[in-house]
């Protein structure tokens, strides 16, 4: 109960000055929080303790660099490289995905059927109707200047001539074609992935 | 009263993390040193 009174940010002091049990008490303290916020990013256990460890890393590292400057606010602080680190992991993973094993060795783990199976031609396709709707409420300037670019492919230079308006205007039409597309998109709650 | 017919999210109950982890940490951190020479800090980790 004792350790309960005493504030992170006094635990924090006394550990940069040595006292090693400090730290203990602020990990038992924080551990859940820290940890439950983790794993609601990742949903995989082992990622979960493998971030929960390199969060603390950085943090020890930290302290012992004597970088930290105390605002009273140190699982704020903890919580943010721990947010930073998830985010990382996942960039990772993009980048190397992830080979499960589950076991067996099978080949259609390493390879993939890059065509689109039937369920995904359908989505697909629903897809891009949504989109062609969406752009159809578009102002038409705006709609103009979007099918120019995205559909026919046309430089911003190319759509100026042609619709007989500065470079800027173009692209300021285009600007606000995809803000109110990404408008129409919030206020539907359209999901446009597949 | 409405009924909510979401499903429930999956429950995880044991959200913290392992001993070994904590034990980890607490042996690292008292086997982390930092030595300041001249402005700069190294790290060296004596086990």
């Amino acid at each position: 109960m004792k350790t309960e009174l005493i504030q992170d940010a006094e635990l924090v002091t006394n550990y940069i000055n040595g006292n090693e049990s400090a730290l203990s008490v602020l990990i038992e303290r924080h551990k859940q929080k820290i940890y439950s916020f983790i794993y609601s990013k990742v949903y995989d256990s082992d990622v979960t303790e493998d971030v929960f460890q390199d969060t603390f890393i950085k943090v020890i590292k930290t302290l012992k660099r004597g970088k930290y400057n105390e605002e009273g606010k140190f699982l704020p602080w903890v919580m943010r490289i721990a947010h930073n680190l998830v985010i990382d992991h996942f960039r990772k993973n993009k980048r190397m995905p992830k080979f499960h094993n589950t076991g067996e060795f099978s080949i259609f783990s390493v390879l993939s059927d890059s065509t689109l199976n039937a369920e995904k031609v359908l989505i697909k396709d629903q897809v891009e109707t949504d989109v062609r709707r969406i752009i159809e409420e578009l102002p038409e300037d705006q709609k103009q200047v979007l099918l120019m670019r995205m559909y026919q492919d046309m430089s911003f230079k190319e759509i100026s001539e042609r619709t007989g308006v500065s470079i800027n205007t173009a692209l300021g039409r285009m600007r606000y074609a995809l803000i109110n597309m990404r408008k129409v998109i919030e206020q539907n709650n359209i999901v446009l992935t597949n | 009263m409405a009924k909510i017919y979401s499903n429930a999210s999956p429950k995880q109950h044991n959200l913290n993390p392992k001993d070994e982890t904590i034990s980890f940490l607490l042996n690292y951190s008292k086997a982390l040193s930092v030595i300041n020479y001249n402005k700069l800090k190294f790290e060296a980790l004596l086990n």
